[in-house]
């Protein structure tokens, strides 16, 4: 580059711009926090739907599954699995609690995590608050 | 014997040998989960897939990690031309760090998840679970100790020294790195708040500061290896962060299109992330022009060579596979699928592996005493184990491209197949990534060969 571009100026760009972004992305993020109570279903948060998270992390769904998107790619898609199953709780129950503890034969298995009944009630309520987020109509279609 | 210019740089060898170690870990699950896609109960339920996950994505965090301050321990004296201020602090933290690492793995193979929550006192702050940040949350208080302690030594050196464009850049990015980890501990009830400030951690750091931490280090290299003007590397880097910046934070409104998030962001992260390519261009036209405007022949090839394939595999990987599925009326599709996997592989290669990888390389010969470069036969063996990694990373994600392609088209379109369904219909292309990942390894192998090759040193010429 020639002498009429100085790092200086190079130096300035970096500044400014670095600047301007971050206050922006400061703002935006205040405006989001001020609009997210119209999408993300707040108002079913209850301390089942706040354990069933807990049980969600600790367990490390995240690791195989994804949820609105996010997590491995190894098993379906759960932020609409209540929808899938039929907006049914007892049926999510039912399939985790029928988790052969040795797998399937040459299949990928989902482990069995021996969760007591308060913890399958909860989990299943964290995945009808998730699947009642308002994702801007994501997933396309009922498979995730 | 030592052929460095300030004898506490040595610090940075056991910090370079740590995160090859790990990164030969890391692979090996990579092996592993790569054969559980297409052989489901492969060693199940002894290492699960979550598990065998979190060990592959936790290693590569922390063996990148062991890079950037054995990086960061090595160039920092000799940019500001003085000593490490505190070479056993530095010691300190890598046995610190390493154990706590250590520990960490070893936490997710032998006892459950949920058992590792419980005793490590999940419960009284939550904050494990989520991708990338399922370490306990003692572990993670362990790594803001240790990036303080770091931060501290490395301030200590650059402040009361010269103060370069590539050291002021280096430690920017690393104090970044540091900050944005502090949102690792906030774990809203809320699932979409949760995932908003997640990814100030994950986009935040490889998309945002992580950038600083690359293009200082390969600014360095390519003014040490090529003797190019500092001035205009400078000016370059300047360019490249400022880019990374103006287009990565805005950029991040690509992860906002469908967690609950307001519709804006479609637009905002389409046009911004769009454009998040482009310092990644400008890394490739760094390293080329500068090697193109050499003023001296370095040495050690080797290390030229990895400089510009960062280059190339980071604009790649993080450039062009990014902006594959970056459009929110594309990712609408595409959002969750092996696309995603295809993108992360080579991203994180290209731009993160490759820039450690380059950096061990140009810096292993001055701490290992063999004067500024290995002898030709190891340098022969490094590079033929770039071409065999490399190679085989282009192959993994063309394949893992090729399988998202599919189950975009097969589950995503229409009422769509189930999602296992499209497994086992793509499985081909998981057979064709894992016999990629072999090759990768024997790259690697070959790679970690290389360092114990006899070689005659002269004939790679001590300065």
């Amino acid at each position: 580059m020639s002498e009429v571009f100085s790092k200086s100026m190079a130096r300035n760009i970096y500044f400014g711009g670095s600047l301007f972004f971050v206050l922006l992305f400061l703002s935006l993020t205040w405006h989001t926090n001020r609009e997210l109570p119209k999408t993300d279903n707040r108002q079913a948060i209850t301390e089942e739907v706040a354990l069933g998270k807990k049980v969600w992390e600790e367990n490390n769904c995240v690791g195989c599954h994804s949820l609105l998107g996010e997590g491995a790619y190894f098993a379906p898609e759960l932020g609409n699995v209540y929808k899938r199953f039929g907006n049914s709780k007892e049926a999510i129950k039912a399939f985790l609690k029928s988790r052969p503890v040795n797998g399937i034969p040459g299949r990928r298995s989902m482990p069995q995590f021996n969760l007591t009944e308060e913890e399958l009630d909860a989990i299943a309520e964290f995945l009808k608050y998730s699947s009642e987020i308002d994702a801007a109509g994501w997933p396309p279609n009922i498979q995730g | 014997m030592s052929t460095l210019k300030y004898q506490t740089q040595a610090v940075a060898k056991p910090y370079f040998i740590a995160a090859i170690g790990l990164f030969v870990g890391q692979i090996i699950f990579g092996l592993i989960l790569g054969l559980q896609y297409v052989w489901g109960d492969f060693l199940f339920p002894e290492i699960p897939f979550n598990v065998a996950r979190m060990v592959h994505t936790n290693l590569l965090i922390v063996w990148l990690l062991f890079g950037f301050m054995g990086a960061a321990y090595y160039l920092v004296p000799e940019e500001s031309e003085r000593e490490l201020y505190s070479p056993k602090l530095a010691m300190w933290l890598f046995w610190i760090f390493l154990i706590a690492g250590a520990l960490t793995v070893l936490g997710y193979l032998m006892v459950p998840y949920a058992t590792l929550a419980k005793v490590t006192g999940n419960d009284l702050l939550p904050t494990m679970g989520r991708e990338f940040l399922e370490q306990p949350t003692l572990t993670k208080i362990g790594i803001v100790v240790v990036a303080l302690g770091f931060l501290y030594n490395i301030a200590m050196t650059i402040l009361p020294g010269r103060k370069t464009v590539v050291n002021v850049v280096l430690l920017t990015g690393l104090v970044g790195l540091a900050v944005l980890f502090l949102f690792s501990f906030y774990n809203p009830v809320n699932l979409v708040k949760d995932k908003f400030y997640w990814w100030w951690v994950v986009h935040l750091w490889v998309e945002g500061v992580w950038e600083l931490i690359l293009g200082a280090i390969l600014a360095y290299v390519l003014i040490k290896t090529t003797g190019v003007d500092r001035e205009v590397v400078d000016k370059w880097l300047y360019l490249i962060i400022a880019m990374s910046f103006i287009t990565g934070i805005i950029g991040t409104g690509h992860h906002y299109y469908w967690i609950g998030t307001p519709e804006y962001w479609q637009l905002l992260g389409s046009i911004f992330s769009a454009l998040e390519p482009i310092p990644f261009f400008m890394m490739t036209l760094l390293a080329f022009g500068a090697v193109g405007k050499r003023k001296r022949e370095h040495p050690n090839k080797a290390t030229v060579l990895w400089a510009m394939g960062t280059g190339v595999m980071a604009f790649l990987g993080a450039g062009v596979w990014g902006f594959l599925h970056t459009l929110a009326p594309v990712n609408f599709y595409t959002h969750g699928t092996q696309i995603t996997a295809a993108h992360g592989h080579m991203a994180f290669y290209g731009a993160y592996a490759m820039i450690v990888i380059t950096i061990i390389s140009y810096a292993m010969p001055y701490l290992r005493g063999q004067g500024n470069a290995a002898s030709w036969k190891q340098q022969y063996m490094e590079m033929w184990s770039f071409w065999l990694m490399t190679i085989a990373m282009v192959f993994i994600t063309l394949f893992l491209t090729g399988a998202g392609i599919l189950q975009t088209w097969l589950q995503r379109f229409d009422d769509g197949l189930p999602f296992m369904v499209v497994q086992e219909k793509i499985s081909l292309f998981y057979w064709m990534r894992e016999a990629a990942g072999v090759v990768f390894f024997i790259g690697l192998i070959l790679y970690i060969v290389s360092f114990f090759v006899k070689g005659d040193q002269k004939e790679g010429g001590i300065a």
